[in-house]
């Protein structure tokens, strides 16, 4: 390890709230996210581990009485300090939702739209055709990429807005239970597809599935939420195989074993 | 599907400098939102030009030496020519006609909203929903031609010659009725439908009959709702000018019988802006001191329906 | 103690059957309600149709038959041409020929002319569609009782010579050309104003708006416009449009002098504001329509407010705000009352050529001709509003094919 502290990872957060109006929804969360790994970040459902996610994007921004409090740092950067734009924030941390949503337009339109608002200069068709191959959509649609975007199955939709996030090149991709929607073969495809994509990229996931996170990520966040103020925070933070092996917290253990939620 | 990715690795992350997330500026952006805004804005304006614009004119009137605050309000003759402006000649037409209209419209409006919320089939909706808004685009000059010269005759014929003119209230007030049902069974309608399943089902399960749940759960429960279309209603009665204009008579009376003509407010201002009307006289600012009314009440009676429909949806939000 | 008790056996069974049978009669009572509905509905169609056709009894001075072989209604432009010359004197000829050449007339006009300066067919009454239909016996005994020179005949007061032909102060060469050209320059200008001001304003509200004091004010504005009388905004009109901003709504400031403020340009604003709350709820409900997570998947991929807006939340709401659009341009076709005070002329027999014309519409010609008393001007009235609701049904019939057309899938 050369290179100075706040290089090594691709996103921290220090002492991170994060509040909708007077409401305390995440509480404290100090994470140092791993280059080029794949990071879960696992709990019960309402202790926001979605807004938490959401937190690293900026899309938490739309929500208006929303606020946040500590850091998120990208290369030594805090991502919410005053003269940041959220829109070049979202630009280098892709996003892929939980329901596949493309636009409403072609495959190939769906793909080349965000690279062309973002200024993309270079082969377009070369582009398209590059991002769907590294979702592993090209062979199943490169005879229809005019074709709507609706047309395809959920899987395939999924893989296609994977494909639409990496054409413009993010740094970080968070995956916010992108295969709850979808049925077990397409899971299987986006996890093997996941596998593929952190050779180039960090990915966060947000997951509900134990075994999705037990299967696919390095590092787990277990979630839990405070008792008495009902915010969610970060329990425990280790690598994927501590987590479901040897938990050091009692809540993580009921969890993972199934003994809660 | 491994494979494929391996042979054609997808793209890598561009280059990264911290100073790339700096905020751009973006002037196309807020140039946008403004403009946006300001085209929102333009409808405050529309607003605040018509309290100026009739406020204006009607303080003119009111400072002529002709016309006095208590004379305009106390008395009941409006006849300019002789200097007489007693408002209530015109009210007392606008308040009889709007009153049938609501005895016409409530009950057919309510009845076929309970009909349609309630009853009707999935089918059956699907054919007289579109009947009710066949009725609700028809323009009102229509309404006009039908008052005068098929609902006018049938009366006449009924009640006989003698009794009824050619002109008047009731034949006008009736047709409005029928112009105003659509709205009060559609926003009626809306109300019932608000009223959440559950209400519905505990009556059920208490042994009602459908026709007892709806009755004596069901449209209780959206009485705020069906109050607010009564009163949308009377404030479309209040500002309706075509149907009255044609059918119930051009001359300013003060009476409530049905059977004899009279003006309403709207259609006196109808009638005398018409004509060969010169600006700034008595005459003409005359006129928006009556708009001017005509508005006010309008604006009241549409606030106090708003408000009583936000306050529905909270008690079932 | 007392003792609670309820029907039991025969007696529940009776009790039961009682209430169901209140419920049945309440429902006939609801059914009829529509039923009633649909009865006005009826009454008012049947009453326009019984209206616009039917016998009338007319008189000529001149006979047709003594000026031309063929019925003068096949009559060629020339063949007019040529009977006019021949059988008004020099004096009233050469008048008409001043007025507008008489070579540059179209066949129309000429028609009108020989119909009312040579033939002068005057109508002496007319009778509905109903009783020329089941009671012929009476109205031929009638006419022959009351006017013994009368002829008479069945018409149809809806002709193609009706859509084409310019006002008159005689029905029976009255026509709506005038007022068709009229309503459509009026719509056109109050949907150019009320589109773009209207799709801006919903797309702030719906999109920029945060929830604080002035946008909500803003938006209960908009609903209270909503419920504005229609004859205020007519007054809004004249104050502004027609007195105040004159210079331009009459043409002065592009060197037209002819006409005061009364014009096209005066009444399709007015009309524009009047429409424009109808088109902002719409709109608003349209952007309302298309979902969150298609503005969420332009936003992730690095797009600006303005690039979603523009290129996601306007294309998606595109069919819902054309047919809120069209449903405004059918509520400023029919509308009335503004016009009246705005100053829409009741007699004009030339076509309007510009926004700054003076000019009659549709529903004007309706209320003047229904408020008059002879029988003939409620006949065109008639025909005029068949008009007038096929305009309607036609524009709303776009409404719903194009609902139905681009109908989101999301």
């Amino acid at each position: 390890m050369t290179q100075p502290e706040t290089m090594q990872y691709a996103i921290e957060t220090n002492d991170l709230s994060i509040f909708y109006g007077k409401f305390e929804a995440v509480r404290d969360v100090n994470l140092k996210i791993e280059k080029q790994k794949i990071t879960a970040i696992i709990g019960p459902s309402g202790c926001g581990k979605s807004t938490l996610l959401r937190a690293f994007n900026r899309m938490n921004d739309f929500v208006p009485t929303s606020r946040v409090e500590g850091e998120i740092l990208m290369h030594g950067t805090n991502l919410y300090s005053k003269q940041i734009d959220p829109v070049e924030v979202r630009r280098r941390i892709g996003m892929v939702f939980q329901k596949p949503n493309p636009f409403p337009k072609s495959i190939y339109e769906n793909i080349a739209w965000g690279a062309r608002i973002n200024g993309f200069k270079g082969d377009m068709d070369e582009l398209v055709e590059q991002s769907l191959r590294g979702a592993a959509l090209w062979d199943e649609v490169k005879d229809k990429l005019k074709q709507s975007a609706y047309a395809l199955s959920g899987g395939q939709q999924q893989r296609l807005c994977i494909a639409r996030t990496i054409a413009i090149q993010p740094e970080i991709i968070l995956m916010d239970e992108p295969a709850s929607a979808l049925d077990p073969i397409s899971t299987l495809r986006i996890e093997e597809l996941m596998q593929e994509l952190k050779k180039n990229y960090t990915i966060l996931i947000v997951t509900h599935n134990m075994q999705q996170a037990a299967r696919v990520s390095d590092y787990t966040a277990m979630m839990m939420l405070y008792e008495e103020t009902r915010s969610g925070t970060v329990i425990e933070y280790d690598e994927t195989k501590t987590i479901f092996t040897r938990p050091k917290d009692k809540r993580t253990e009921d969890y993972v074993t199934g003994r809660f939620g | 599907m491994t494979e494929q990715t391996n042979h054609h690795p997808s793209p890598p992350p561009a280059s990264f400098r911290p100073s790339d997330l700096k905020r751009k500026l973006r002037i196309g952006e807020g140039a946008i939102e403004t403009l946006l805004f300001i085209l929102g804005f333009l409808t405050i304006f529309v607003t605040v030009s018509i309290v100026i614009v009739l406020g204006d004119q009607a303080l003119l009137f009111f400072n002529d030496p002709q016309v006095s605050f208590r004379e305009f309000f106390m008395t009941t003759q409006w006849q300019p020519a002789i200097g007489q402006f007693g408002i209530w000649a015109l009210v007392s037409a606008t308040l009889t006609t709007s009153l049938i209209a609501m005895a016409v419209s409530l009950p057919l409006g309510l009845s076929a909203a309970i009909y349609l919320s309630q009853y009707a089939s999935p089918r059956a909706r699907s054919v007289l929903k579109p009947i009710l808004e066949i009725l609700a685009g028809i323009p009102t000059v229509v309404y006009g031609f039908f008052a005068l010269l098929f609902v006018t005759p049938l009366l006449r014929d009924l009640l006989g010659a003698d009794k009824l003119g050619v002109y008047n209230m009731l034949s006008a007030g009736i047709v409005m009725g029928i112009m105003i049902l659509p709205l009060i069974s559609s926003m009626s309608e809306d109300a019932l439908s608000a009223v959440p399943n559950s209400l519905r089902e505990a009556a059920y399960a208490m042994g009602a009959t459908p026709f007892e749940a709806s009755i004596q759960v069901i449209l209780p429960a959206a009485l705020s709702g069906i109050g607010a279309a009564i009163i949308v209603g009377i404030s479309r009665a209040v500002g309706e000018t075509m149907i009255v204009a044609v059918a119930s008579g051009a001359t300013s009376k003060f009476t409530f019988n049905p059977l004899e003509a009279a003006e309403t407010m709207t259609a006196h201002i109808a009638r005398i802006s018409g004509g060969d009307l010169s600006y700034n006289t008595i005459d003409y600012n005359s006129l928006f001191a009556i708009a001017l009314m005509l508005f006010l009440v309008t604006l009241v009676l549409n606030l106090i329906s708003q408000w009583i429909v936000s306050k529905f949806r909270e008690q079932y939000e | 103690m007392t003792k609670f008790t309820y029907p039991q056996e025969q007696d529940l069974q009776r009790f039961v059957n009682a209430r169901y049978r209140t419920a049945w009669i309440w429902q006939i009572v609801f059914l009829s309600a529509l039923l009633l509905a649909i009865l006005s509905l009826s009454a008012l169609s049947l009453d326009v149709v019984d209206g616009a056709f039917g016998y009338v009894a007319y008189e000529f001075k001149k006979d047709p038959l003594t000026i031309s072989q063929t019925p003068i209604d096949d009559l060629q432009k020339e063949e007019l041409l040529t009977i006019l010359q021949t059988s008004l004197s020099k004096g009233a000829y050469g008048k008409l020929d001043k007025e507008k050449p008489m070579e540059t007339r179209t066949a129309e006009d000429l028609y009108s002319l020989v119909l009312e300066r040579i033939i002068q067919v005057k109508t002496l009454e007319t009778f509905p569609l109903y009783d020329s239909l089941f009671r012929k016996a009476e109205i031929e005994a009638y006419v022959q009782e009351t006017y013994p020179d009368a002829r008479l005949e069945f018409r149809s007061w809806l002709t193609p010579r009706f859509l084409t032909s310019p006002m008159s102060s005689r029905a029976e060469f009255a026509g709506v050309r005038t007022a068709l050209f009229g309503s459509m320059w009026l719509v056109t200008i109050a949907i150019a104003f009320a589109l773009p001001v209207g799709v801006g304003a919903a797309i702030y509200l719906q999109e920029y708006a945060r929830k604080n004091f002035i946008n909500t004010i803003i938006q209960m504005n908009i609903n209270n416009l909503a419920g504005v009388p229609s004859i205020v905004y007519g007054m809004l009109g004249l104050a502004i449009f027609v007195r105040a901003m004159e210079a331009f709504t009459s043409g002065a400031m592009f060197g037209i002098t002819d006409t005061n403020g009364r014009t096209i340009m005066s009444a399709g604003l007015t009309m524009g504001i009047l429409v424009l709350p109808l088109v902002i709820i719409n709109a608003q409900e349209a952007i309302k329509a298309v979902p969150d997570s298609i503005r969420q998947a332009a936003y992730g991929v690095g797009a600006t407010k303005w690039q979603t807006v523009w290129s996601h939340v306007l294309p998606n709401a595109l069919p819902g705000i054309l047919t809120g659009s069209i449903l405004a341009m059918s509520r400023a076709v029919g509308e009335t009352a503004p016009l009246i005070i705005v100053g829409a002329s009741t007699f004009i027999s030339i076509d309007p050529n510009g926004p700054f014309s003076k000019f009659t519409a549709l529903p004007i010609q309706i209320y003047q001709w229904t408020a008059r008393p002879q029988g003939e001007f409620h006949a065109i009235a008639a025909a005029a509003i068949i008009v007038l609701l096929s305009l309607l049904l036609t524009l709303n019939a776009t409404a719903i094919l194009l609902r139905n057309r681009f109908q989101q899938r999301f």
